[in-house]
């Protein structure tokens, strides 16, 4: 029991990562549709640079490098030209996996056991009964992973800036009135959000799923980016949602042993269940009981920030 | 302290917003700034408040030459703005909407900031509560937290843009016992307004400006008249409400009730006789939308029944409803009534429900609309596209789409945004259906409009028709009371 | 919204600017063969070669060409409502799955079958969009995620008829299922995939496409649903009826897409009988504008690019998603090159001085207020 909490938790380190990334961004009114590519094409770059400098962290920082990369051609498109962010955001996502194929064909199969991430045990902490083995004794980019979910909604719902952050997604030109630069905000923190979906990938093919294959990370970003409606643009629910789909993740695998000739079609359940919640998170009769019941309702409400896709002009 | 500008200069593309202003207020003075719709007001005290940058002029505050870049220099400058939809954070609480922007430091501290708030809040006699989301809030108590806002991050300016639209009696009678005592302590307060009897009642000074330019600025007290000839230039005629008799019943509901999120409307009655109007006053979201789109079908209701012309057509769609002949048009011309990037000839193919046929015939078409440009005096061609078209066209071109026997017309806010003459000529063309037979309801936030073309007046408050008038025999002050609740306590005709 | 500028630029600078976006695509890929040490103008060239050197060649590249332009095709319709169908790619498969269904249920001469596989590949695809549809327009899910979903459902429902009902007996494996009848198969000529049917239904598809948004009411309100759906629906047009009724015809036509790659190009049913050609045709309407009338020479690039690098895996070692880098690049910059014309007007149009003075007749002009 403990080591199956301990594993999901571990193998969910990059897709928290991403769906937290992108909560920030798309917080603040940038959607990045890019994920799918750019999760892929920094978990090629992460490994690669790793193995080359035989340096885990140098490939961390080239990971999110490229994701911060891809995120400011989307901040670029949408914030500065204006452009559709759906179109620009599926464009690079079909381009990066494109470039991740082509880059990658040399890499596939490399052993990548000398620079995967060391495990680090928190003393003392890791020895409480089951608690210890499920949250602490894991590897630094996974603590890293919870860390930064709680500084993200410490920081969002704490701080003078992430009010700020808040205010620029919901509604940019009374943010504007009060001095706030609206699109300075939404381009830091689209890059930001893009560092962190680039660590993700690098959390991949550094640990989690450690080397690299054609199409490594298959899928991940598309849910990256349902988990993040699906928690409300919270970031505590989307690190709920992350491990629930972790959950699944599990669930499919063991259900294999189960039904063996269902191997090829489970790995495919836990993305479709994950749709299927988000249908159930956005039904009328939800916001319906959340009107009537306010302190409840703001638990369970997720409305989008009100200006997410729009771009903001002062003139 | 005191507030210059000086030759102050903005345009937007070939448009000249503002054409050189002049505007000098001492300290401790209630300022008014009167113009029509399109004078430049707005512009100019968007440009006062940083929002805007002005193309050339100066600002001199205090005897200092300031440069107002941006929102942030016009903050620091003390200039605080209240705008006419106040930029409040809907899903945010009040007080989080008071620390967004703020100085401070960087963990927040909601504690402290409350109490200061609290003081600021009581010595003006508001009521909004801390804790509750803006978007439950009134527009008048908004605009309550915006001002208290302001002051509390220090403004010594403040300047309200027609801050009395969509706030009942009560809350504009605080406002005004506010500004007083605000300007009495030294604030310099600008008060920017299209309403007359509201800059005469409160300001000390008024500034008149006219397409951009200023064309009288005095001491109050001005002759009414002279206010006038300085806003409109020549004498605008007004048009009269011709007399005319109203025809057979074609109109009734009964007993409906309508319920949307947010709003429930229960137990409404209303019969209407052919080229009746009805004019539907009440603050924003007192449920006058709800009232309007229950009617139409865009909202099922839930109870009663609703009988065009003999037909019963109540729980029908909304489509019935067009083909029953009740049209409605929203007030949002661009958001919700045309299309954006199609053109007038597209426009008119797509609102003709008569002509059949898979194909469309793309000459017939151009017939069509070129007449129409020319029966409406829509100024574009059939390959116009809707956003190119001014305020006014769009809003001739939303009429000329209308077919032309219509047992019902459902309108919101028809001249809103509109100049006197546009304004004018809509009523021009509504009057002109009503002779034929037309039944007209329209919701409104100008009591004057509402008073001038009604027959009756139905007053919305809190969800409730508190009052059916005569339009005949009220006046502004009646409806301006019912639409803060509060019901008359002397009879039609009298003064409260 | 765009602002007319005053000036126009010439013909020449226009098609120069238009180059632009190719140009920098073609450096972009070049660069990246160089990196990977290989030469580029050999490569370029292998493309060509690849994709138009040989009949059977040309035939293949055609046989690419037909799915897409039908999914790009059905796309413009989505697209021209407003709606991101993301589904498209579950589309294609849902119809491949159709088309095999009667391919391996029904026997008869093949002037039955084949008309039958495509009708059943249509329904079945349109189906597929329509639930999609549905989800939006009931559950008010977002098309992107619900299109996402049925997208992973249908290519789980391939694996399962392919390892389980429909599998090869004896074999374990996802490689396919068994080859169709001949009698199922799209009459081709000679050795080559090459189907004259295929390639007039392609051209019928787009042609249709055309005509209905540009000469027929229902194209015109499915725009206007497209552009603004409160106002349409204002005006008397069911929203809901005419989004369902795009998805219909994409999921038709991306349908159609899927029973020709079962009965045309793979003969059998494979996972991955779409091809990508959904999410590549998403890249072809958005490169055309969402204009019929450049889907058909779009793809025929995307198809020869395609098809050409696949030799080069063979001939140079070099990863033939060096095609799918080609097209992504080309897109990308083509839609930044035309933001960036969209943002030097913007500017041109706010730093034009104001107009003269003259006694002009009341302006309502609602900037000035």
């Amino acid at each position: 029991m403990e080591a199956t909490f301990a594993t999901i938790i571990a193998a969910a380190t990059p897709l928290m990562f991403a769906s937290i990334g992108e909560t920030i961004s798309e917080k603040s009114g940038v959607i990045n549709l890019s994920l799918e590519g750019s999760l892929m094409l920094s978990a090629l770059a992460g490994f690669v640079i790793a193995f080359e400098t035989n340096n885990t962290w140098l490939g961390f920082g080239a990971a999110a490098l490229v994701g911060a990369a891809f995120a400011l051609i989307v901040a670029f498109s949408s914030i500065t030209l204006r452009l559709n962010q759906v179109a620009v955001g599926f464009v690079l996502a079909i381009l990066g996996i494109a470039l991740s194929s082509f880059l990658g064909s040399s890499y596939t199969g490399k052993p990548g056991g000398e620079i995967a991430v060391p495990p680090i045990d928190i003393p003392v902490l890791s020895d409480i009964p089951f608690v210890g083995g499920v949250l602490f004794s894991h590897n630094i980019v996974v603590y890293m992973s919870l860390i930064v979910v709680l500084v993200v909604w410490a920081f969002m719902y704490r701080t003078r800036p992430g009010l700020s952050l808040q205010g620029v997604g919901e509604r940019p030109d009374a943010a504007h009135s009060r001095g706030v630069s609206v699109n300075k905000h939404r381009y830091a923190y689209t890059v930001i959000g893009g560092a962190l979906v680039g660590i993700g990938g690098a959390a991949f093919s550094l640990d989690a799923k450690l080397g690299w294959s054609f199409l490594h990370t298959r899928n991940f970003g598309w849910i990256a980016l349902a988990i993040v409606i699906f928690g409300g643009w919270h970031p505590l629910r989307v690190a709920v949602g992350v491990l629930l789909f972790g959950l699944l993740q599990w669930l499919a695998l063991d259900l294999q042993e189960v039904f063996p000739d269902l191997t090829q079609v489970l790995p495919i359940m836990p993305f479709v269940l994950m749709i299927l919640a988000l249908v159930l998170v956005n039904a009328d009769w939800l916001r319906e009981w959340a009107d009537k019941h306010p302190r409840w309702g703001n638990i369970v409400r997720g409305d989008a920030p009100s200006a997410i896709g729009t771009p903001f002009s002062p003139e | 302290m005191s507030l210059e500008l000086i030759d102050i200069h903005k345009h937007f593309g070939p448009v000249r917003a503002n054409d050189g202003i002049n505007l000098d207020v001492p300290k401790g003075s209630l300022h008014g700034l009167l113009g029509e719709n399109g004078a430049g007001k707005s512009t100019l005290m968007k440009v006062l408040s940083g929002f805007y940058t002005a193309d050339s002029g100066e600002i001199v505050l205090d005897g200092k030459k300031i440069h107002l870049g941006s929102p942030n220099d016009a903050i620091d400058a003390g200039i605080g703005m209240l705008h006419q939809d106040p930029l409040v954070f809907l899903p945010f609480s009040v007080i989080d909407n008071f620390l967004l922007g703020s100085p401070g430091s960087l963990p927040l501290d909601r504690k402290g900031t409350r109490a200061a708030i609290t003081g600021l809040r009581d010595r003006f006699g508001f009521t909004f509560s801390l804790d509750a989301p803006a978007r439950t809030l009134t527009v008048g108590e908004r605009q309550q937290v915006e001002i208290t806002r302001l002051l509390w991050l220090g403004a010594k300016v403040l300047i309200l843009d027609e801050p009395t639209t969509g706030i009942s009696a009560d809350q504009r009678e605080l406002l005004f016992t506010t500004l007083r005592e605000l300007a009495s302590d030294g604030m310099i307060v600008i008060f920017v307004s299209h309403k007359l009897e509201e800059v005469e009642a409160i300001c000390g000074a008024v500034t008149v400006m006219r397409r951009g330019k200023v064309v009288g600025a005095a001491d109050m007290p001005v002759p009414p008249e002279d206010l006038v000839t300085m806003m409109f230039g020549e004498a605008v005629e007004v048009v009269e409400r011709p007399h005319v008799p109203l025809g057979d019943p074609v109109f009734s509901m009964h007993s409906v009730d309508i319920d949307e999120r947010l709003m429930e409307l229960s137990d409404l009655n209303l019969d209407m006789r052919q080229g009746e109007v009805v004019g539907v006053a009440g603050m924003e979201g007192s449920g006058q939308q709800t009232f309007l789109r229950g009617i139409c079908g865009l909202v099922q209701p839930s109870s009663g029944t609703v009988m065009l012309d003999g037909q019963d057509v109540t729980r029908k769609s909304y489509r019935n409803h067009l083909d029953a002949g009740m049209h409605y048009l929203p007030a949002g011309r661009l958001e919700e009534g045309l299309v954006e990037g199609l053109t007038m000839t597209e426009h008119f193919v797509l609102s003709d429900r008569s002509t059949k046929g898979f194909f469309i015939d793309w000459d017939d078409a151009d017939t069509t609309t070129r007449r129409e440009i020319d029966r409406f005096s829509i100024k574009g061609t059939s390959e116009s596209t809707a956003e190119s078209l001014s305020g006014g066209n769009q809003q001739r071109l939303l009429l000329a789409m209308l077919p032309d026997e219509l047992e019902l017309l459902l309108m919101e806010h028809p001249t809103r945004g509109l100049d006197i003459e546009s304004a004018d000529w809509v009523w021009k063309q509504l009057l002109a259906r009503r002779e034929g037979g037309t039944a007209i309801i329209f919701a409104s936030s100008d009591l004057d409009e509402l008073l001038r073309y009604s027959d009756r007046i139905l007053v919305f408050f809190s969800g409730e028709v508190l009052a059916e008038l005569d339009a005949r025999n009220t006046n502004v002050d009646e409806i301006g009371h019912l639409i803060g609740g509060r019901t008359a306590n002397s009879g039609p005709g009298g003064s409260p | 919204m765009t602002v007319r500028s005053g000036e126009d630029a010439s013909g020449v600078r226009k098609a120069a600017i238009g180059i632009l976006p190719f140009l920098i695509a073609i450096l972009f890929a070049a660069v990246l063969i160089l990196l990977v040490g290989e030469n580029p103008i050999e490569a370029f060239r292998l493309i060509l070669k690849g994709s138009l050197g040989s009949t059977n060649k040309i035939s293949d590249t055609i046989m690419v060409w037909v799915p897409l332009t039908l999914a790009a095709a059905g796309l413009v319709v989505t697209f021209s409502a407003g709606l991101w169908n993301i589904g498209v790619e579950g589309q294609i498969v849902l119809g491949a799955i159709g088309a095999s269904f009667i391919a391996r249920e029904v026997s008869g001469p093949w002037y039955i079958v084949v008309p039958l596989t495509l009708i059943f590949g249509v329904i079945f695809g349109a189906i597929w969009a329509l639930l999609a549809g549905v989800l939006k327009t009931k559950g008010k899910v977002n098309e992107i995620f619900g299109g996402l979903g049925l997208d992973f459902v249908a290519t789980g429902l391939t694996l399962y008829l392919i390892i389980g009902p429909w599998a090869r007996p004896g074999i374990a494996s996802t490689s396919g299922t068994e080859p169709f009848p001949d009698e199922a198969l799209l009459p081709n000529i000679g050795n080559t995939r090459f189907s004259p049917l295929a390639v007039i239904i392609a051209i019928l598809a787009i042609l249709g496409v055309w005509l209905l948004l540009r000469g027929t009411r229902f194209g015109l309100k499915l725009q206007a649903v497209g552009r603004n759906p409160k106002s349409a629906y204002l005006m008397g047009i069911p929203t809901n009826r005419y989004i369902l009724g795009a998805f219909a015809i994409c999921g038709g036509l991306a349908g159609l897409a899927g029973a020709i790659q079962a009965t045309g190009f793979h003969l059998k049913l494979v996972p991955s009988v779409s091809g990508g050609y959904g999410f590549l045709g998403i890249l072809v309407v958005l490169l055309a504008g969402s204009r019929a009338i450049w889907v058909a020479p779009i793809s025929a690039f995307f198809a020869i690019v395609a098809v050409g690098s696949i030799s080069l895996t063979l001939r140079l070692g070099i990863d033939s998603a060096i095609g799918g880098v080609l097209t992504g690049v080309l897109v990308l910059f083509a839609l930044i090159a035309a933001g960036l014309r969209d943002y030097r007007q913007r500017k041109r149009a706010e730093a034009r001085p104001p107009e003269p003075e003259q006694d002009t007749a009341p302006n309502d002009a609602g900037v000035a207020s």
